[in-house]
């Protein structure tokens, strides 16, 4: 009887470490920038030398610029995006009570023109959209994440998680494999880092400009030869919305600049 | 276009400043290709010039390896109060403009 209890002890003390490798406590929890070199960190801090706030510049003309058949601009609803624009990126994806889905920053200003200022979407990843999500992301530097919080979004944090931990394309590996279990250690002489999404729009210096989460996800996708969802697609959206909530507290650094 | 420019506020005389821009622009290289094998035509800014005062402190020619949304970080000795004025001129008419004014004591 010993024997075999201890047999059982030994097998569940071999099965600790792997579960708690699975998942990064809270307080573990490092933005992409603490993996970066001084250069890279420098040129994020220094308002005038980080490329995205070329970015936000765009964004701040387009809020105040009227567009669409209602003649209606984003101030003219919303107003001082530095008090009306303060802490909302950090809630996005956000619950939307009329799709009964979650929607991400891009989309709700995308509903918004739709909606509101009668105007056409604009295209994902067009230097127009990215320049307004930066604008209003932006306003929410240094707020801490809640995204997630809503009890309306548990199903789609849970299938978002379920993304982030299932194998996926030829080289047969999930999101976990390396964000989870590897962050710290390198990838081909680059950092892997933990996958935390604090600061999209982000500058990229391998894009040579800013993209948004989804446009990173799709390219982790390429890397591990899986078929990558389209923009938009509720997989994504599941996805950045799980990121979103497993870096809750971490503050937003909108615009990030990564290498 | 957007531009971002660091000059300092003020300055005593003789004081050597830094002197820090960015601009957007694509700078395409005109060394690639699309998909379907047409060439990107190249697009890139090509000159770049600081005038302090209407005298000119700096310049420089931009090339195709240049990145996009370039930044130029430059010295100049600070003499008097006034405007630093920046210009891009690029291919296809590109033209940008960007001011700053500096306090000298």
């Amino acid at each position: 009887m010993i024997f075999w209890h201890a047999i059982a002890a030994a097998t569940l003390l071999a099965a600790a470490p792997a579960l708690l490798a699975g998942e990064i406590p809270p307080d573990a929890r490092r933005s992409g920038y603490s993996f970066m070199g001084p250069d890279t960190r420098a040129m994020q801090d220094d308002d005038t030398s980080n490329p995205g706030m070329l970015f936000v510049l765009d964004g701040e003309a387009l809020w105040a610029k009227k567009t669409g058949s209602s003649d209606k601009a984003c101030a003219d609803c919303h107003g001082d995006a530095r008090s009306s624009m303060k802490g909302v990126a950090a809630r996005y994806p956000a619950f939307d009570k009329v799709l009964a889905r979650p929607v991400t920053l891009d989309q709700r200003i995308n509903l918004c023109r739709a909606n509101h200022q009668q105007a056409p979407a604009l295209p994902y990843e067009s230097g127009d959209l990215l320049a307004l999500s930066a604008f209003v992301a932006h306003q929410s530097r240094g707020v801490a994440i809640t995204a997630g919080d809503d009890p309306e979004l548990k199903p789609f944090v849970a299938q978002g998680r379920d993304l982030f931990m299932q194998r996926e394309g030829q080289l047969n590996l999930a999101c976990t494999n390396c964000h989870d279990d590897n962050f710290d250690k390198r990838l081909a002489g680059a950092p892997i880092t933990q996958g935390q999404p604090t600061g999209y729009p982000l500058y990229r210096l391998e894009w040579q400009t800013l993209g948004s989460i989804e446009r990173r996800l799709r390219s982790c996708m390429t890397g591990v030869r899986a078929q990558a969802y389209d923009y938009g697609a509720p997989e994504l959206v599941a996805l950045e919305l799980y990121l979103m909530s497993r870096a809750r507290g971490l503050p937003m650094e909108t615009p990030a600049v990564r290498p | 276009m957007a531009a971002l420019i660091n000059v300092p506020a003020k300055a005593k005389r003789g004081d050597v400043i830094e002197i820090r821009t960015l601009t957007s622009h694509i700078m395409e290289t005109g060394f690639r290709h699309t998909a379907d094998g047409a060439l990107v035509p190249r697009d890139i800014i090509t000159s770049f010039t600081c005038r302090y005062n209407g005298t000119e402190v700096f310049r420089a020619d931009l090339f195709p390896a240049i990145a996009a949304n370039p930044y130029l970080s430059f010295f100049t000795v600070a003499k008097e109060s006034g405007k630093l004025e920046f210009e891009w001129i690029g291919d296809n008419g590109y033209s940008s403009t960007a001011s700053a004014s500096i306090t000298v004591e």
